[in-house]
């Protein structure tokens, strides 16, 4: 049985590490949302970063409190941890738009980590990502925390709650979960730019102009990660409900 | 039943190893003049960049740049390996380790 297991952990292993190795040596860089170093004037950027600050540091406690409580979260927090990296930094082709985007992940780390916890993960992942892959930046970390873990996570779960509400079946919960996530991240995205940027013009012509131009790459993208995270989150509840239980996921 | 998990293993093997020369491959055999990039630019450049462009804003180099040659490449690649294996570390840890009970005394 253990054999069968270790078999069963290097064959994984050997998928994910040759799959994710694969992509991500055919991706140049910036091939993403992630706003870059500079773009955003130093007030805003430590604005962003202070209102941020405060959710980190829940965060933080919060994984504390639930690791403790639940010997199961701290492995769901490794998996869902690397798939938010790995998908906010994963360059997907849009056909239609003859653009690149990423979807952002933080719409399945919401359901299945919590609001603050699901924060501290996206967080982490832009760290990274503007550290040493000039992705995103250390300046605008604050700006891009702010749309991608704070906004991305309160949509995702407002629209989760919704459909709890409307008792809709849990994969399109999910779904438009990871829907919202998406879409609220490039709408946040666009509100930093269009504030620090507007100069003279209306604020408001230029956020929409801001936001309409990320729709054709990002409506797709915002369809497949709907699938994605209900695909994931239904895949955990079919093969360990428990956990999903007793995070009162469902 | 040990021959059947022995031959499913060896398949497996045999896919994955199938499954990287053919990657190679299609990768070894995109023309010089193809560039990902170019064609596909992200959302960044073609809206973040160019509207901060348009408001007097421009994007500057990293504080730690590792764009430079094929640096970018191997931290890429490093980056997805790593991903890669936390997540099914944690794959297997959260699906096929069973939960730790509390000891019970004796």
């Amino acid at each position: 049985m253990k054999k069968k297991i270790s078999t069963h952990t290097t064959h994984i292993f050997i998928i994910l590490s040759i799959t994710f190795s694969i992509i991500f040596s055919r991706a140049t860089p910036a091939l993403a949302m992630h706003i870059s170093e500079g773009i955003l004037p130093m007030p805003w950027a430590i604005f962003w970063t202070l209102l941020a600050v405060p959710f980190l540091i829940r965060g933080l406690f919060e994984i504390k409190r639930e690791k403790e409580t639940l010997p199961s979260y701290l492995p769901l927090l490794g998996m869902i941890g690397a798939a938010v990296f790995v998908f906010s930094c994963l360059p997907i082709p849009v056909p239609i738009a003859g653009t690149c985007s990423h979807p952002a992940g933080t719409g399945l780390s919401v359901i299945l980590l919590g609001f603050s916890p699901s924060v501290m993960v996206a967080a982490a992942a832009l760290l990274i990502q503007a550290l040493f892959l000039a992705h995103g930046g250390l300046t605008t970390f604050g700006a891009n925390v702010f749309s991608m873990g704070i906004m991305g996570s309160v949509a995702g779960l407002a629209a989760f709650q919704l459909g709890k509400s409307m008792r809709l079946p849990l994969f399109w919960r999910a779904f438009i979960a990871g829907v919202a996530a998406d879409l609220a991240t490039y709408l946040a995205t666009s509100v930093e730019l269009g504030l620090a940027l507007h100069g003279d013009q209306a604020l408001g012509k230029v956020i929409a102009t801001i936001f309409i131009s990320f729709l054709p790459t990002q409506l797709p993208l915002c369809l497949l990660e709907g699938v994605l995270t209900a695909g994931a989150v239904v895949y955990i509840y079919k093969h360990r409900p428990v956990v999903l239980q007793k995070l009162q996921v469902v | 039943m040990n021959n059947n998990i022995r031959k499913k293993k060896v398949v497996f093997l045999l896919s994955v190893m199938i499954m990287v020369v053919i990657s190679i491959f299609l990768i070894a055999a995109q023309p010089a003049s193809f560039s990902w990039g170019a064609e596909w630019a992200g959302v960044d450049e073609t809206v973040v960049e160019k509207y901060a462009e348009k408001y007097g804003r421009s994007a500057r180099e990293p504080f730690i740049n590792t764009d430079q040659g094929d640096l970018l490449l191997f931290v890429f690649c490093l980056a997805g390996t790593v991903g890669g294996f936390v997540m099914g570390y944690s794959f297997h840890k959260f699906f096929h380790e069973p939960e730790k009970e509390p000891s019970r005394p004796c």
